[in-house]
């Protein structure tokens, strides 16, 4: 096993997410989602000192993580961007909003840009059918996004302040 | 007592507006039916990606629990009963009710041959009653009004309403509530406001991924379970999607089968692979590369993968191919002996041309191109370049004298 690299009080912070659920196996959904929301992601460090915390094997951690598409191993952006490519977003156009962020950003989906701004995901509905396409950035959703706005919003966060126009679902 | 909240089918979102709209009919439906199958505990399986549905639905378990409506001794009974949530993480296979268990116990959401149906072994392989949210907030209505009440409504075979997410080209997107038996027609038309833009209605798609497309053919057609099943499509959990001239049927069964493959927890090989080679060929068309014998392979192979499949999502996973195959063979023609889309969706297949009668030279193409693929000065005709184009489209879009059109 390679040896853990991770800070100290990482380690701790993943203990005490364990023993907060018992350091139950059958909890480990639940605690995957509490670590992934303190630390952003699930790398394969992460998974060891939890596989350790809930008494299972890295494996089942391992499979866990990788078969349900909420979590993630690689870190976000400081800005997560997703697009979604629910069936009402598709209609109305989301691959074309999808390559234009591909373009602007210079990033494949599942990637980050370099200076760890922004991550491009997809994502499918978040329930918002109604203000189709949808792209949520962070916290924020905007509806009935235009390939050509795409520009404009990454300017936005490029400045440092979140759009006030946005529409929230 | 599980209730189903993972609402996975994309296009849909009754569930979520009914847990952030009236959480506690939910609640007060999970207690009642808590009370006749003698169970003391409800989880509620709810999609992550609803914070502010499980935000909701926090604060109105802890209302009724302060009321005593949840909890120890409820109101004097003797009946005491708790909810508690548990988290689905993005999986749309979580929603079939043999996986959504094993991911409450903390597993891959793998679903599971049936027999024992969960309601013998589900949960920690107790018996496990499973139901969706939309049932659970029909049941303190019908209790109170009465069993002949809501069997009034609706047709013979299928009662009471039907909430449906109206969604896609549309005018009035959003969720309506009709009798069953409501027809098409008055759902698109007289609901929905009719067709974006004044376009041409195409097709509506039902039932999600595991649906099927219907066409103008149908739209008299009362809505309702054996309907919709007669006609190759399901109700599901009622998602609508209305599809206009622009949308091109190959494209759809490819883009279902991209969220198919994307979701298929990958347990059985008809649904793992075949679905695959599916899409394989349905790019292949969509290139412009396809033949008349990949139709028919579709076909054969859709149906080996229905009748193969462990689950309901692999079963019902080729529906789409097989309904947009026999309501619009003739675009699977025009894609595989013209090599043409009619609809002018298949990147592959178009060309943005300009014709320089109709254009005037007004620049605006020219500025809104977002490589720079349009060359030309003011009031001289345009000139696309297509080694450059993306086929994005804006032009298209943009241009006030039609005169740029799609080969
Ligand atoms: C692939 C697949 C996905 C499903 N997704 C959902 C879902 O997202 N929500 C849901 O309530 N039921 C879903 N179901 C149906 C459930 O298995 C189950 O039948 C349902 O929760 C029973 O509730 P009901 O009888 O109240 O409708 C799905 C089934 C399959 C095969
Ligand atoms: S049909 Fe597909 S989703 Fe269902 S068990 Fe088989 S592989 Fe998994
Ligand atoms: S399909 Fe995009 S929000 Fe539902």
């Amino acid at each position: 096993m390679p040896k853990i690299k991770l800070s100290e009080n990482t380690v701790q912070t993943i203990k005490s997410v364990c023993a907060e659920f018992d350091n139950k196996e059958s909890e480990l959904i639940n605690v995957l989602h509490k670590v992934q929301g303190k630390l952003g992601y699930l790398p394969a460090e992460v998974q060891e000192v939890i596989a350790k915390g809930l008494n299972t094997s890295v494996a089942r951690v391992y499979g866990v993580v990788t078969f349900y598409s909420y979590f993630t191993m690689i870190p976000r952006g400081e800005f997560p961007i997703s697009i979604c490519m629910g069936t009402a977003c598709y209609v109305r156009g989301a691959e074309q909003v999808l390559g234009e962020f591909k373009r602007q950003l210079k990033v494949e989906v599942g990637e980050s840009t370099p200076d760890g701004k922004f991550s491009l995901n997809c994502l499918r509905c978040v329930g918002a059918c109604g203000l189709a396409p949808v792209v949520t950035i962070g916290e924020k959703v905007f509806g009935r996004v235009a390939p050509t706005q795409v520009k404009e919003i990454i300017a936005e966060y490029r400045q440092g302040c979140a759009s006030e126009n946005a529409k929230s679902a | 007592m599980v209730c189903n909240a993972d609402e996975g089918d994309p296009g849909a979102f009754m569930d979520r507006s009914i847990l952030e709209g009236d959480p506690h009919s939910v609640i007060e439906a999970m207690a009642i039916c808590g009370y006749c199958i003698c169970s003391d505990t409800g989880l509620v399986y709810i999609r992550a990606e609803y914070p502010l549905a499980i935000e909701r639905l926090k604060i109105a378990i802890n209302q009724a629990e302060e009321y005593g409506l949840l909890g120890d001794d409820i109101l004097g009974t003797g009946f005491s009963f708790k909810i508690e949530l548990r988290y689905g993480a993005g999986a749309f296979v979580c929603g079939e009710e043999t996986a959504l268990i094993h991911s409450m116990e903390g597993l891959r959401g793998e679903p599971t041959v049936k027999p024992p149906f969960p309601s013998v072994s589900g949960y920690m392989g107790k018996p496990t009653n499973v139901n969706n949210v939309e049932t659970f907030a029909n049941i303190p209505v019908i209790i109170n009004k009465g069993a002949g009440w809501f069997n009034k409504i609706g047709t013979e075979k299928s009662k009471g309403t039907k909430v449906f997410a109206l969604a896609g080209k549309i005018n009035n997107v959003g969720l309506i509530e009709v009798p069953m038996g409501t027809t098409l027609r008055e759902v698109i038309y007289d609901i929905g406001g009719g067709i974006k833009d004044g376009k041409e209605f195409k097709s509506v798609q039902t039932g999600g991924p595991s649906g099927g497309c219907l066409t103008k053919k149908f739209l008299d057609t009362p809505i309702d379970y054996e309907n919709l099943g007669a006609a190759g499509s399901m109700m599901g959990s009622g998602g609508m999607i209305v599809m206009d001239e622009d949308d091109c049927m190959v494209s759809i069964a490819k883009f279902y089968l991209e969220f198919t493959l994307e979701e298929s927890c990958g347990k059985c090989s008809p649904c793992r692979i075949g679905n695959k080679r599916l899409h394989e060929i349905l790019d292949k068309i969509t290139q412009g590369n396809g033949d008349l014998e990949d139709i028919e392979r579709l076909k054969v192979l859709s149906n080996v993968i229905k009748d193969t499949s462990l689950c309901g999502l692999g079963q019902s996973s080729p529906n789409p191919v097989l309904s947009t195959i026999a309501n619009f063979e003739n675009e699977y023609l025009a894609h595989v002996l013209e090599g043409k889309c009619p609809a002018g969706q298949c990147k592959s297949l178009v060309h943005y041309v300009i014709n320089e009668e109709l254009c005037n030279g007004c620049t605006l193409c020219f500025r809104n191109c977002p490589v720079g693929a349009i060359t030309g000065e003011r009031r001289v005709a345009h000139f696309i370049d297509q080694s450059l184009c993306i086929k994005c489209g804006v032009c298209f879009e943009k241009c006030k004298f039609n005169a740029i059109t799609v080969n």
